[in-house]
């Protein structure tokens, strides 16, 4: 199996001992940012980017990918002990878990989410290998056109499953795309947008932009809201699983992985929508359903399982085909962009090296923290004693630091706290960053491709209909927005109605 | 004159609105060319008119449909936090990373409702040495550590 030999490669890659430290590194920051609310995972890579400049690029994406999965890790360790999600994508762990734990069965929840992620994230794996060749082989079939609509049908993708207004997630989409062609037009060498500042020639940093919406933005958010938080203490008696709560959770894990793992592939999918379709599957199936709610063992084995197997797997488009579906993802063009690594079908075969070598380090990465987590988790909740106040102006340091080593100048950090201020009135407007993020790190793509697609029409439009994967993936997306935007028209004419 | 029933969609739409309207202003300068021969003007001006579109959307249906008021603003945390970190950045290379520390946690802190100066500065200089000890000596970044260093 061509697979498993590739598997090979990338596990002799992942398992040398630099990209063990670097995966290791990854997931423990991960579990801390996924325990303490008040940081995302997309700040945190943000903050960390600039430090991987000297690593080599799979340590590098090795140790950002470890946020990702670390966080979904770390975040359901509080929501169980002190029913405090310290990620979106545990919000419904909450639920259960923090009901078992209330009846003295904290350790088999942390035991039950941490053996089903570590299963899911192990089956994810394994899913991101086997459809990666068939998926990067079409990918390199796409002409301009095609990389333009499947771009089209990304993005839209992204939006339609986002909370929120669509009109609003597509206008953040096309403001992203116009903050991503800001700078020297590779085409013509014309400076676009720039206001004559030579530091703008360049473009806008990643860095710059999802650290002042996602990072700044958020502290200021959190400041003006009520920042008391309440830290009960439970007690943990150590970590067991009866085979009957075994019996009951095994299903749940299983359900999960699949359903996590498919949610993961789609545009916009990933950890959170996996946990919440997860929990309300589980709830639909169970025998009892008035048990959730009250420490039912499926609520916690099932979207904990989902959210893991959906981080994994969302790395399936940014790795095949170099679209990001979510704004860690974006975060994770940014730094290949970074390292000089065109994301896209051809990293496979450019970069063999680098594409399994992340893919292995993954299912690394899950073990360790699986291993390393439970011992850990008395560090985690002493972490969440430290109070808001310390907090915040750490995390403003290690920003100040980080977006200001990019370059050295002072002028990416004035630029970040204009996104700040951006990220503060876009929230109060309740326009959602993610999109805007993911417009802006595809911006001088979807240009390029654009571009070359009517170069080689002679300027007629129709190519994008007639030729067939790209109607099918323009006609996808316009179901889409079709289907989103029918039931909001309905609600509106009632609302008219009810107003006449 | 209708009456504005969703404040946060129609200051949304009329942000979009200006923001399309200044992109073909500004884009103008950029030669736009043909479809077959796209200038560099070509794809800022169909982003702006897809701005000017959507925001137009969102401006006219917060006419139609009620919504819920704009929320307090509050200036003061705003100010603080994105104050001192652009005053970090402004004297770090001057002061060097340990006293843009300090300075900065100090600062920043006061934006909490809890603020208490004295505590403030001990964590500032415990971040300091740890900012100086990851940074400077772990991670090799190129900054000075203590003022009138290169």
């Amino acid at each position: 199996m061509e697979v498993f030999q590739h598997l090979a490669t990338g596990f002799g890659v992942a398992l040398t001992a630099v990209n063990l430290l670097y995966a290791l590194i990854g997931a423990l920051l991960g579990t801390l940012i996924g325990v303490l609310p008040g940081i995302g995972p997309v700040a945190t890579i943000a903050m960390l980017l600039p430090t991987t400049y000297a690593l080599e690029p799979v340590s590098a994406l090795i140790m950002l990918a470890g946020i990702y999965y670390g966080a979904q890790y770390g975040g359901s360790t509080t929501a169980i002990l002190v029913n405090m999600p310290g990620e979106s994508s545990s919000v419904v762990t909450c639920l259960d878990g923090y009901q078992m734990a209330r009846k003295g069965q904290a350790g088999a929840a942390l035991a039950i989410a941490a053996l089903g992620s570590f299963f899911a994230g192990s089956c994810a794996t394994v899913l991101v290998a086997a459809v990666s060749l068939p998926l990067s082989a079409l990918a390199l079939k796409f002409g301009p056109a095609e990389y333009f609509s499947l771009m089209v049908l990304g993005l839209i993708g992204a939006v339609v499953l986002a909370h929120g207004s669509l009109v609003k997630a597509i206008a953040m989409i096309v403001l992203g795309l116009l903050l991503g062609i800001v700078g020297t037009d590779v085409n013509s060498g014309v400076e676009r947008f720039t206001f004559d500042i030579p530091e703008l020639s360049d473009g806008i940093g990643v860095v710059v932009v999802a650290m002042g919406l996602f990072g700044f933005a958020e502290i200021i958010l959190n400041l003006e809201s009520n920042e008391k938080r309440e830290v009960i203490r439970t007690r943990l008696k150590g970590l067991w699983l009866t085979l009957a709560q075994l019996k009951q959770a095994a299903p749940a894990v299983l359900r999960g992985t699949a359903l996590g793992s498919m949610l993961g592939v789609l545009p916009g999918g990933g950890a959170m929508l996996s946990s919440f379709a997860s929990y309300s599957l589980e709830k639909k199936l169970a025998r009892d359903p008035s048990q959730f709610g009250h420490g039912a063992i499926q609520g916690v084995a099932g979207p904990e399982s989902a959210n893991n197997a959906g981080a994994q797997t969302s790395f399936i488009p940014l790795l095949t085909l170099g679209i990001p579906e979510n704004a860690v993802m974006a975060m994770m063009v940014g730094a290949m962009t970074i390292h000089n690594i065109q994301p896209g079908p051809q990293v496979m075969t450019s970069n063999p090296q680098l594409f399994w070598g992340l893919i292995a380090s993954m299912w690394v990465g899950n073990l360790m923290l699986v291993v390393l987590n439970l011992p850990l988790i008395g560090i985690w909740i002493r972490l969440l004693t430290v109070p808001y106040r310390i907090l915040y102006p750490a995390i403003l340091l290690f920003c100040g630091i980080g977006v200001y080593t990019v370059n050295n100048t002072s002028f990416d950090v004035m630029q970040t706290a204009f996104f700040g201020a951006l990220g503060v009135l876009f929230a109060k407007l309740e326009c959602e960053p993610a999109p805007l993020l993911l417009g802006f790190v595809l911006g001088p793509m979807m240009e390029e491709n654009l571009r070359r697609a009517l170069l080689l029409s002679r300027g007629d439009p129709s190519v994008f209909a007639t030729r067939p994967i790209s109607a099918v993936l323009l006609a996808a997306a316009i179901v889409l927005v079709l289907v989103i935007a029918l039931p909001n028209i309905r609600r509106q004419r009632e609302e008219a109605f009810q107003e006449a | 004159m209708a009456s504005i029933r969703n404040p946060r969609d129609f200051v949304a739409g009329a942000i979009f609105i200006a923001i399309g309207i200044a992109t073909i202003a500004l884009g103008s300068r950029y030669t736009l060319g043909t479809a077959a021969r796209m200038g560099p003007g070509y794809f800022p001006r169909i982003l702006g008119i897809l701005l000017i579109v959507l925001g137009g959307i969102l401006a006219l249906r917060a006419l139609r449909v009620r919504g819920a008021p704009l929320p307090p603003f509050h200036w003061r945390p705003l100010v603080i936090v994105l104050g001192s970190v652009v005053l970090f950045g402004a004297i770090v290379q001057k002061v060097g990373v340990a006293l843009a520390t300090v300075i900065l946690i100090v600062t920043a802190s006061a934006a909490s409702r809890e603020f208490r100066p004295r505590e403030s500065l001990v964590v500032g200089v415990a971040l300091a040495a740890l900012a100086v000890g990851v940074f400077v000596v772990g991670l090799q970044l190129q900054l000075p550590i203590w003022p009138g260093q290169p």
